[in-house]
Parts: C-alpha cells; sequence; structure tokens
C-alpha cells in the first residue's frame, strides 16, 4: 500500500464492512443451525410478545441457544430504546 | 476403498466444475485412476469443460436406472490417461438420483478399482447437492471473496456435518477451504474480502488460492481443463492445490501483487 493511503482510512474499507456483516451473520444461523428447530419460530413470537409494550428492532433482541453437558441453555438478551426515546 | 471427493459450494457460479475438472485431472497427471461425476442433474456442463460432449452417450442416470452398464456410460479422457468422466443428464430432473442409485454407482466405481471419486456438486441445497456430498470422504468447499458466497459455504460446512453417510454414522467429512477468483489487487484496494478474513470466518483448513484469470475461460473455451496450462497462474495454483490434497507441503503462490516499481508503490 502506498503511504498516501495511510491518510485515506479514515472511513472503513468496504472488505472491513463485509467481514463484519458476515461475522454477525454467520455467528447467528451457526446457532439456529445447532438450536432446536423451534428456534426460529420462538424468536418471532418473543419479539411480538415484547413489541406489545416497547418499540424494538430486530437486532435489539438476541435468542442464543447453547449446549451444555448436563443442560442447554436458553439465553435472551432485550436493548431497550434509550431512554429519552 | 475409493476416496470420494465433493467439489461443493452453496453459491452458484463459483468454479466448482473449473475446480472439479482441474481436480480431478491433476489427481489422474499423477497416477491415480479416478472418476469425475457431473451430478448437475439437467443442466450438464462438465463434459464442456473437459472437451469430452460429442462423446456423451450414457449418462448417470441410465447407470442409476439400469439402461447402462457403467463401463458404458464412463467416458475416457482425452488429455491424461487414468481418467474417466460421469456426465450428467440432460433431460432428466434431479428427482433421479436416489440414495440408493448413487451409492451402488460409488461401489461399482470402487470395484472397478478406482483411486478417487470426484462429485461435481451443482449450485444450491436441494436434492442435487446433497447426493453429490452424500458419500463423501472430503469435501473441497469452493469460496468466492465476497459475502453470499462465503455465506452459503458456511451453509453448506452445516449440512456437512450433518446431512452426510459419514455424519449420520458419527463420523465427519474432511474439510478443505478453496478460495477462487481471488485478486491480490483488489484486496489490497480494501475491495474484497481477504484469504486471512474468510479462513477467519469459515475457520476451515485452507487448501488453495486460485486467481481470477483469464487462462480459465480459454481454457473452458478449449475444452481442456486449466492446470493443463501450466504456464497460467490459475493453472499452476490448481497444481499446487492438488499436491497439497495429497499431503505435499505446497507454500501458497499469487497472494500478493507483483511488485510494482518505486514510485508506484509509492504514490500507487
Ligand atoms: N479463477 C477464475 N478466474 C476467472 N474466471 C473463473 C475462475 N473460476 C471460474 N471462473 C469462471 O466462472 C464461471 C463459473 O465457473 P464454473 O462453471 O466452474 O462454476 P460452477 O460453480 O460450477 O457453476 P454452477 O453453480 O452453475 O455449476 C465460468 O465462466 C468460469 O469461466
Ligand atoms: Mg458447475
Amino acid at each position: 500500500m502506498g503511504w498516501f493511503n495511510y491518510f485515506k482510512q479514515s472511513k472503513p474499507t468496504s472488505a472491513k464492512v463485509a467481514k463484519e456483516r458476515l461475522q454477525i451473520v454467520i455467528a447467528h444461523e451457526r446457532l439456529d443451525r445447532n438450536g432446536p428447530e423451534y428456534l426460529p419460530q420462538l424468536r418471532r413470537d418473543i419479539m411480538e410478545v415484547i413489541r406489545k409494550y416497547v418499540p424494538i428492532s430486530d437486532e435489539q433482541v438476541n435468542v442464543q441457544f447453547e449446549k451444555g453437558a448436563d443442560f442447554d441453555v436458553l439465553e435472551l438478551n432485550i436493548a431497550l430504546p434509550d431512554r429519552d426515546h | 476403498m475409493s476416496r470420494i471427493v465433493v467439489v461443493t459450494s452453496g453459491k452458484g457460479g463459483v468454479g466448482k466444475t473449473t475446480t472439479s475438472a482441474a481436480f480431478a485431472t491433476g489427481l489422474a497427471m499423477r497416477g491415480y485412476k479416478t472418476a469425475v461425476i457431473d451430478f448437475d442433474v439437467g443442466l450438464r456442463n462438465l463434459d464442456l469443460i473437459m472437451g469430452c460432449e460429442r462423446r456423451v452417450v450414457y449418462d448417470f442416470v441410465n447407470v442409476i436406472n439400469n439402461e447402462a452398464s457403467l463401463n458404458q456410460a464412463l467416458i475416457r479422457d482425452k488429455h491424461v490417461e487414468n481418467l474417466h468422466i460421469l456426465p450428467a443428464s440432460q433431460t432428466r430432473d434431479k428427482d433421479a438420483l436416489t440414495p440408493e442409485g448413487v451409492g451402488r454407482v460409488m461401489d461399482d466405481l470402487h470395484e472397478l478399482g478406482f483411486d478417487f471419486i470426484v462429485c461435481d456438486s451443482p449450485a444450491g441445497i436441494e436434492r442435487g447437492a446433497h447426493m453429490a456430498m452424500y458419500y463423501a470422504d472430503d469435501a473441497i468447499v469452493v469460496t468466492n471473496p465476497e459475502v453470499s458466497s462465503v455465506r452459503d459455504s458456511d451453509r453448506i460446512l452445516g449440512l456437512l456435518q450433518s446431512k452426510t453417510h459419514r455424519a449420520e454414522r458419527g463420523e465427519s467429512v474432511r474439510e478443505h477451504l478453496l478460495i477462487t477468483r481471488y485478486s491480490p489487487a483488489r484486496v489490497q484496494a480494501g475491495e474484497m474480502l481477504a484469504m486471512e478474513d474468510i479462513l477467519e470466518i469459515l475457520a476451515v483448513p485452507l487448501i488453495g488460492v486460485i486467481p481470477e484469470s483469464q487462462s480459465v475461460l480459454q481454457a473452458s473455451n478449449s475444452g481442456a481443463p486449466v492446470i493443463l496450462d501450466k504456464v497460467s497462474d490459475a493453472g499452476q495454483a490448481y497444481d499446487d492445490f492438488v499436491r497439497r490434497f495429497l499431503g505435499e507441503t505446497v507454500p501458497h503462490r499469487f497472494l500478493e501483487v507483483e511488485k510494482k516499481g518505486f514510485f508506484k508503490k509509492l504514490f500507487g
């Protein structure tokens, strides 16, 4: 890379954006794959229930399934909207 | 047993058939008796890339349906010895492929003494792709440095780990990542995912990187697999890949932009 490019690197390159997006979507799809078949529907149902009370977007709800030795864990993470909104 | 290798990707048009032709040719060049099977029923193309399209009489589905013997359907390659092609049917649909039928052909190929059976998978995750991977011992996952291809490769890895004969028996299919159509200049410009990024995301051992190359189109124009073009970058990269598959340690090439002059380096 020419050293002049160094000053142009304020914005992330499109390849970097691609990598980050891929990491997120693939992590999600792997969890779905390894989890029980009802997981996608469960996620949709949970979204619907929460939306009755607070407006949230898809990205704000994170349902994770983790296989343990003795039992499996279903982890639910909901980021509520900013307080001043 | 014959070693069965599927060339697969999920996404279409990433270079599976190009790779299957080069890989099978490279194995045969090293003296291994090799069969390459086109699983893309309805969209036969391997015959064109191998340059045997005018010698197709019977096909894979004919053999499965006992309408022809395996010996009648196998086409002897005209470029290298020890290589045989089993073309796909152009007229039937993918339902013609059954696990029993495909399994019988694999057993018969083994009986005939084949060392390697290369399965050129169709795109997608439907029956054709499933049947191509079902009996595999190894999988070459062909990926382009591009978001949808990488994502689809991950899908395919999931299927290799759950929907294959080996997976069903609690064993695993050996996975190898082959990155094709790689353009170091675009990677350097930040426009294309780098090899390291793809490796980090997919976490599958890398078996080769094939550069984007004009020689691939020329090879398909003439019906001679690109690995036979020994001066081309893609041909050499495919040859390195075959050697790695056979256990040799071969450094990766064609990953860097060709060296430019001092001024271009400074200002380019
Ligand atoms: N390394 C490369 N450099 C340049 N072009 C390439 C390269 N590899 C493949 N191609 C081109 O990409 C196109 C698709 O290749 P190919 O038919 O091998 O893909 P495929 O994965 O088998 O496609 P399909 O999913 O339709 O079966 C062809 O035109 C081929 O010439
Ligand atoms: Mg193909």
